[in-house]
């Protein structure tokens, strides 16, 4: 059995919920928005209509620093369809000011463990998917090429 | 209540590894069979069923001419098996059912009438993880790693070694698909697939399947080979997307349903003769090994690398070889328990003469986990 050819598929671009719109809205509009709840006043991630820690579902948006600092990663060397021109590429997960950590991509960095430190600071970017804006992180502060 | 049960029954398919002569439904139809005739049975003597989806519980029972009065169809990864014996284990306890078939079968490789998996886009992982570039396990269960590295210390030697511990024993295992030894620097030198995770880091790619009955202890003498007891269960679950696991270094699933298991055997590790974790990849026997509480936090590399769960160590571990040479169709979890009621009877290519043999599933990445104390004798 030869391998599949595999056919040219474009990378996937994330279906908005009616719950998790008010982020993508955010992201079209340049801006990171969280929730985060009115009765213990943590902020959370991902979007959903009830506070993780406490249950209440009195919770409200608001515009997040952007600022995240760098958790983890991996260096993919197998493309995910879509991003066979990327590979290797990192998928990371950051760590937001705010709290909440999200996975994301790092932009703006050569894609080696010697460019990708953990804890360095981060900054959110946007980047066009289809009819999405999608977050992603640049190096931030000094960190910044 | 799961004091009352026992394996009465366990085997595997026929053959593990590239069978593209069998279908997925194929694969549980010859495991179950197997196990069935193990056990000394027929399908009559079967009241009840478990499974994962696809094919899932109805089909498989419908194949198999059983009509169950009990069944379950928990699907939460290859830690499913697990919590099938401990739900079968509450059913029988409470006359639900008497004698439970539990199957499982992948074409993991060969991909026959297997079923597909992707999240949709407007999921949680479709929307918040799908997007970056994961595509498997390979590029997401991985990503915890660094982190752990960095705030604990763990070398990239003392993952790899994890994979040369495995290959020690199966070296040991005619039926493991890699047996020839190999060197942390072989591993080293395996290819990237996503960083740190080289080639021989990673699972095998297998089909196969196995299956289990489980019946009342009562019945214990009744069976054409020695019971195994099941002294205790647990289950828990922690994220569905592994960004939003809340400690990259450690897993809070595997932590709970471990504790849960050895409240009801009440043992402690010291009791423990023989451990299978579930390793998909070359970290989760440390992580493992430290949510059941074998050793501190941050230990387990050096715990492993220093040889106490190789061959001839104290603590053996991954007897058949594991996930990473023995075989991983996609759900390990059945070959897991398989392997401890081998070791248990005194039936494995290694045996280590345990009289309690612990397994710790995972389920997903870091999602779920299920956690069995199974022994030679009742407690
Ligand atoms: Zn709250």
């Amino acid at each position: 059995m030869g391998k599949p050819v595999p056919k040219p598929v474009p990378k996937p671009v994330p279906e908005p919920t009616p719950e998790t719109q008010p982020f993508w809205d955010g992201c079209a509009a340049g801006e990171l928005r969280l929730q985060r709840c009115r009765a213990c006043v943590r902020p959370y991630f991902y979007p959903r209509p009830v506070c993780p820690s406490c249950g209440s579902a009195e919770v409200e948006w608001f515009t997040a620093s952007g600022d995240a600092t760098l958790y983890s990663y991996v260096i993919n060397h197998r493309p995910a369809p879509g991003f066979e021109a990327d590979a290797p590429y990192a998928i990371a997960v950051v760590q937001l000011a705010e709290g909440p950590r999200m996975m994301t991509s790092i932009v703006g960095v050569p894609q080696t463990p010697e460019a990708l430190s953990l804890d360095m600071p981060l900054r959110v970017t946007f980047e066009q998917r289809g009819d999405i804006s999608l977050p992603v992180f640049e190096p931030a502060g000094e960190w910044r090429q | 209540m799961s004091k009352a049960a026992i394996i009465a029954g366990a085997a595997e398919t026929n053959s593990l590894g590239k069978l593209p002569g069998y279908s997925t439904l194929g694969l549980h139809i010859e495991a179950a069979v197997n196990a069935v005739a193990d056990a000394g049975l027929s399908f009559r003597d079967i009241d009840g069923i478990a499974t994962v989806s696809a094919p899932g519980p109805v089909q498989v029972a419908h194949a198999l001419g059983i009509t169950p009065r009990w069944m379950d169809g928990t699907g939460v990864g290859g830690t499913s098996f697990l919590l099938h014996v401990r739900h079968a284990a509450a059913a029988i306890a409470v006359g639900q059912a008497s004698t439970v078939l539990i199957t499982h079968g992948e074409s993991g490789r060969s991909r026959v009438g297997a079923a597909r998996f992707a999240p949709g886009l407007s999921s949680p992982p479709g929307q918040f993880e799908a997007p970056y570039g994961t595509f498997g396990p390979t590029t997401a269960f991985t990503i915890p790693v660094l982190r752990y590295m960095k705030d604990y210390g763990l070398t990239h030697e003392q993952l790899a070694y994890v994979a040369v511990a495995q290959r020690r024993w199966a070296a040991k295992n005619p039926r493991a698909m890699f047996r020839d030894p190999i060197t942390v620097d072989e591993v080293l030198a395996s290819r990237l697939v996503a960083y740190p995770f080289h080639l021989l880091e990673c699972c095998l790619v297998t089909d196969g399947g196995g299956a289990l009955i489980v019946t009342s202890a009562d019945r214990t003498g009744d069976f054409p080979k020695p019971a195994v007891h099941v002294l205790g269960a647990g289950e828990s679950m922690e994220t569905p997307m592994i960004s939003q696991l809340p400690d990259f270094t450690e897993s809070g699933a595997f932590r709970l349903a471990g504790a849960a298991a050895f409240a009801e055997a009440g043992i402690t590790t010291s009791d423990v003769g023989h451990l299978m974790i579930y390793d998909a990849f070359a970290h989760l026997p440390i992580y493992g090994l430290e949510a059941l509480g074998f050793v501190a936090k941050g230990e387990a590399g050096a715990f492993i690398s220093d040889g106490n769960t190789e061959p001839g160590g104290f603590l053996p571990l991954n007897t058949n070889g594991g996930g990473l040479s023995y075989t991983h169709t996609g759900m390990y979890g059945m070959f897991a328990i398989l392997e401890s009621v081998r070791q248990l009877r005194g039936e494995a290519a290694a045996g280590v003469d345990p009289e309690i043999s612990v397994v710790l599933g995972n389920g997903g990445m870091f999602a779920t986990s299920g956690v069995l104390v199974l022994g030679r004798s009742p407690l």
